[in-house]
C-alpha cells in the first residue's frame, strides 16, 4: 500500500538524547525500528507467570515516579504505578483534575511546582493532544516525560503493550494483517498502533469504522479504510477492538449502542471471517455487547488478560530505559 | 506650511502605473508636486532618497488592538504600525467591549494619532456586545467616523439578525466586514482538517466552515444589496466562490492575512502554538490558490491580521493556546518576500497594500499623485535583515516568523506629512 509521506507534526527529536537513548516517551511516531524492538525484548525480559512470585528490580531505586493524569484513568495509572514500583521507584499520584488546574493554575505553572518537588519521571495523561510533549519541552532536563495518553493523538505505552501481545502469538509482523476497528477518530490508542504497526513492517493495516468515527486523510497513515466490518474481517490475523465511549451517541457520531453493535459489534459469526487463529485484543474498559460480544471477549481467541499484564512490563521496560538503566542489570 | 523634498528616490504608485526615479515635494499635509526634478523649493527639508523606494504607506484592513484585555495599547500598537510602513489601520471590534460607542471611537483615533502618527479607522461593532442580538447604533458609529461595522469573530444569533444587520449597515452606508465562518462546524477545532490534523490528534476546522459561510452571506448581500467585504480567507474554494460572485457583478472585496500567504497545515509540526491561527492555516493547494487570487485580483488586500497576545496565551499545549499572531511589523516584509519568490509582481504587492485597500474603505489615500494626502513611505530595498520578536515594537511577540530573513526594510513613514517620530513616544506608553 502507498503511504504518502508528509512532513508531518513529528515530536520526535525531543523523545531521543544525543547519544540515541530513549530520553522522554511521548509518541511512537518518530521513534525508529530498533527502539521499538528494544522496548519488546526489554519487557519480554519483565513479564512474569501468574502464578509466580513478583520480583522487584534495584533498576530506579532512590527515583520518584509521579503520575499526573488530568483525565481519568484506573488501569493505565494502576499499571504505571505498579510498574515503578516493581522497579523500586517511589510512586506519587496526583489527580490534577481535584486539584491546582481546577484552580486556574496554567499548566506550565503546575509542572514547575511538582518539578521543585525532586522528581524523575513524569507519567502524564492530558485531555489535550500534545500537552506531555509540551511539558517535555519546557520541563528541567533531568526529567522524562511519559505520555500515558493525550488527547486524540497517542497513546504509546498501550500501542507497545499491544504490540507485545502481538508478538507473542505472530513473532513475525511482515506477515501480519490486523484490523484495527470502532473509534478510530477519537482513539489515540489507534493512531499510535498504526504508527508502531508501521514501524515495526506490519504486511497490511486496515481501520474499519463508520464515517463519522473515521477521521479525514486517515488513509494518509498508510493504511486501508473500510467501512464494512464484513469487509474487514477477512483473512485478518489480528482484530482490535476499541472502546466505543458513551458520549459519541451526542454530537451526532452515532444513532444508538444498538445499531452500532449490530453493524459493527464482534461476534463470534463475524469473527469466522478473520483467520482461524486470528487473536482478538481490546485496550479495555470492555463494553460488552456493545463493540464486543461478550462471547468474544471472553473466547479462546481473546487475549485481552495478556494485554493487561504485558501492560505492566512494557511500563517497566520504558521506565527503566528512559531512567538509562542498562538491561544486563536484570538477572 | 513645512515643506518636504524626497530627492531622486524610485517612486513605485501603482494605482496611477507609476514606477520611476523622481523628486517628490510634501507641502504640509500632502503631495504638491512630483517632477524628474525639483529645484527651487528652498525653505523644504531635503530628504535624500537615492537608491531609496518611495512608497504609498501601508493601509492594514485589519488587526485587534486587544487593548481592552490589556494585551496592548492603541499606543504601542500605533507605534509598531508605524515603523513598519503601515500609515492607516482598521482595527476591530474586540473581545471584551466591542466598539459601539462614538465615544469610544473618538478616543481610539485620538490616542493612536497622539503617538504613532498611523490613522485608525475603527471597525464598529454590528450587534450589542458583539452578542449577535441586537443591532447597534450604526448611524452614530458612522457619524463618529467608523468605515465599516464588524461581528468579529462571533457569531449571530440567526440569519435573520445577520440579514437585518446587513439591511441596516447598508441604510447606513456602512460596509460589512465579516469574518466568513460557520460555528457549526468548527467546534472545538483548531486546525484545518486533514491527514495533519488527524496525525497529531488535533481537531479540525473543515473548508465547509469558511465556503458555507461565504456562500450564506454571498446570498444575503445579493439580497439586500449591502457592501460586503471578507475578511481573512483561507481556502482555494473560497476563492472560487468570490471570483464567481465577482464575475457575477455582485459588489462583494475580500482579503487574506499574510502569514496565509507563506505557511501551510505543515508549520504545526512541534504543535507550535505560534502557528494557532483562526482561520486555520491549510494545504499547500490552499495557499498557492491565495498567492494567485491576490495576484488576480480576486482578493483585494493583503492585511496584518494582528492580534498581540502575551506570552502566556501561548505557553501552553496547543488547543489551549489562543489563535493569532502579532503581524503588524511582518506585513509589508512577508509580502515583498512574495515579490521576491515570484508569486507576485512589485506593483500587485504593492497594490494589495496600498490603493486597493484603501478602495475597500474609501479613503482617499494609497496612491501618490500630487493633491494625496503624503501618506507614504521610504524604504531600502538593499537592506537584508533577520526578524528577532524580542526586538518587536508590539506588545505582542508572539509571531512564527522568528529568524526569517527579508531584502528590504522601511527606514521613514510619513503620514499626512509628518513622521512617525517612534523613538520620541518611548515612556509614553502605559
Amino acid at each position: 500500500m502507498k503511504s504518502k509521506l508528509v512532513p508531518g507534526p513529528l515530536p520526535s527529536s525531543i523523545q531521543l538524547s544525543e547519544d540515541g537513548q530513549l530520553k522522554h516517551f511521548l509518541s511512537i511516531e518518530g521513534l525508529p525500528r530498533e527502539m521499538l524492538v528494544e522496548i519488546l525484548d526489554r519487557a519480554e525480559q519483565f513479564v512474569t507467570l501468574p502464578n509466580k512470585a513478583q520480583k522487584k528490580f534495584p533498576l530506579l531505586r532512590g527515583k520518584t515516579v509521579m503520575n499526573l493524569f488530568f483525565e481519568n484513568s484506573t488501569r493505565t495509572r494502576m499499571t504505571f504505578e505498579l510498574a515503578a514500583q516493581r522497579l523500586s521507584a517511589d510512586v506519587v499520584n496526583l489527580d490534577i483534575r481535584n486539584s491546582s488546574a481546577s484552580k486556574g493554575e496554567s499548566l506550565l505553572d503546575t509542572i514547575r511546582n511538582l518539578e521543585a518537588m525532586n522528581c524523575d519521571v513524569f507519567v502524564v495523561r492530558h485531555h489535550h493532544s500534545s500537552a506531555p510533549h509540551f511539558i517535555a519541552k519546557y520541563c528541567a532536563p533531568h526529567i522524562s516525560v511519559l505520555n500515558a495518553g493525550d488527547g486524540y493523538h497517542e497513546h504509546p505505552s498501550q500501542a507497545m503493550l499491544d504490540m507485545l501481545t502481538i508478538r507473542q502469538h505472530k513473532p513475525d509482523f511482515s506477515k501480519l494483517t490486523v484490523a484495527i476497528t470502532g473509534d478510530i477518530r477519537h482513539s489515540r490508542v489507534a493512531r499510535s498502533e498504526i504508527q508502531a504497526l508501521k514501524t515495526l513492517g506490519a504486511k497490511e493495516i486496515r481501520v474499519i469504522a463508520p464515517g463519522t468515527l473515521m477521521p479525514v486523510g486517515i488513509e494518509e497513515l498508510g493504511v486501508k479504510v473500510f467501512t464494512s466490518m464484513e469487509e474487514g474481517l477477512v483473512d485478518a490475523d489480528v482484530v482490535v477492538m476499541l472502546r466505543l465511549q458513551k458520549e459519541r451517541m451526542q454530537g451526532a457520531m452515532l444513532p444508538s449502542e444498538q445499531e452500532y453493535f449490530s453493524l459493527y459489534g464482534l461476534t463470534e459469526q463475524r469473527l469466522t471471517l478473520a483467520k482461524p487463529d486470528a487473536i482478538v485484543m481490546h485496550p479495555g474498559p470492555v463494553n460488552r455487547g456493545v463493540e464486543i460480544a461478550s462471547s468474544v471477549a471472553d473466547g479462546p481467541q481473546s487475549v485481552i488478560m495478556q494485554q493487561v499484564t504485558n501492560g505492566i512490563a512494557v511500563r517497566m521496560a520504558v521506565m527503566s530505559m528512559v531512567m538509562g538503566s542498562q538491561s544486563k542489570g536484570l538477572s | 506650511m513645512p515643506q518636504l523634498l524626497f530627492k531622486q528616490g524610485r517612486l513605485i504608485d501603482p494605482a496611477n502605473g507609476v514606477d520611476q526615479v523622481c523628486d517628490v515635494l510634501v507641502t504640509g499635509k500632502k503631495i504638491s508636486l512630483i517632477a524628474k526634478e525639483i529645484n527651487g523649493a528652498s525653505d523644504a527639508v531635503i530628504i535624500d532618497a537615492k537608491g531609496q523606494w518611495i512608497l504609498p504607506g501601508v493601509v492594514d484592513l485589519g488587526a485587534y488592538i486587544r487593548h481592552q484585555e490589556r494585551k496592548a495599547t492603541v499606543e504601542t500598537e500605533s507605534v509598531a504600525a508605524a515603523q513598519a510602513g503601515i500609515t492607516r489601520l482598521c482595527c476591530m471590534p474586540e473581545h471584551e467591549k466591542p466598539t459601539y460607542s462614538t465615544a469610544e471611537v473618538n478616543l481610539i483615533q485620538e490616542k493612536a494619532t497622539r503617538v504613532g502618527n498611523v490613522w485608525f479607522e475603527v471597525i464598529g461593532g454590528m450587534t450589542v456586545g458583539l452578542k449577535g442580538e441586537q443591532l447597534t447604533n450604526m448611524g452614530g458609529l458612522k457619524k463618529a467616523g467608523c468605515v465599516a461595522v464588524s461581528q468579529g469573530h462571533h457569531k449571530f444569533a440567526s440569519l435573520d439578525v445577520m440579514r437585518k444587520a446587513m439591511e441596516y449597515a447598508k441604510t447606513c452606508d456602512l460596509k460589512l466586514f465579516l469574518h466568513p465562518m460557520e460555528y457549526g462546524l468548527i467546534g472545538n477545532g483548531c486546525v484545518h482538517e486533514g491527514a495533519i490534523a488527524t496525525r497529531a490528534g488535533l481537531p479540525g476546522i473543515p473548508v465547509a466552515a469558511e465556503t458555507i459561510a461565504l456562500a450564506q452571506i454571498l446570498l444575503l448581500a445579493k439580497e439586500t444589496q449591502s457592501g460586503v467585504h471578507f475578511c481573512r480567507l483561507s481556502s482555494a474554494a473560497g476563492v472560487d466562490l468570490i471570483r464567481q460572485a465577482k464575475a457575477q457583478g455582485l459588489a462583494v472585496t475580500a482579503d487574506v492575512a499574510a502569514h496565509q500567504l507563506h505557511l501551510t497545515e505543515y508549520d504545526i509540526k512541534d504543535y507550535n502554538p505560534l502557528c494557532h491561527v483562526t482561520p486555520p492555516l491549510r494545504s499547500e493547494a490552499d495557499r498557492n490558490a491565495l498567492r494567485q487570487a491576490v495576484a488576480d485580483g480576486v482578493i483585494d488586500a493583503i492585511c496584518s491580521d494582528h492580534q498581540p497576545h502575551d506570552i502566556d496565551a501561548k505557553l501552553a499545549p496547543f488547543q489551549e493556546s489562543r489563535p493569532g499572531i502579532s503581524g503588524l511589523e511582518t506585513l509589508l516584509p512577508l509580502t515583498m518576500k512574495l515579490v521576491d519568490e515570484g508569486a507576485l509582481t512589485l506593483e500587485q504587492a504593492i497594490g494589495s497594500l496600498s490603493f486597493r485597500a484603501a478602495g475597500i474603505i474609501d479613503q482617499p489615500v494609497g496612491s501618490l499623485s500630487e493633491g494625496s494626502y503624503a501618506d507614504m513611505i521610504v524604504y531600502d530595498p538593499k537592506v537584508t535583515w533577520t526578524l528577532n520578536p524580542q526586538e518587536m515594537l508590539s506588545n505582542g511577540k508572539n509571531t512564527p516568523f522568528g529568524g526569517w530573513t527579508f531584502n528590504g526594510k522601511v527606514t521613514q513613514t510619513y503620514t499626512r506629512g509628518l513622521r512617525a517620530d517612534i523613538n520620541s513616544i518611548e515612556g509614553d506608553v502605559e
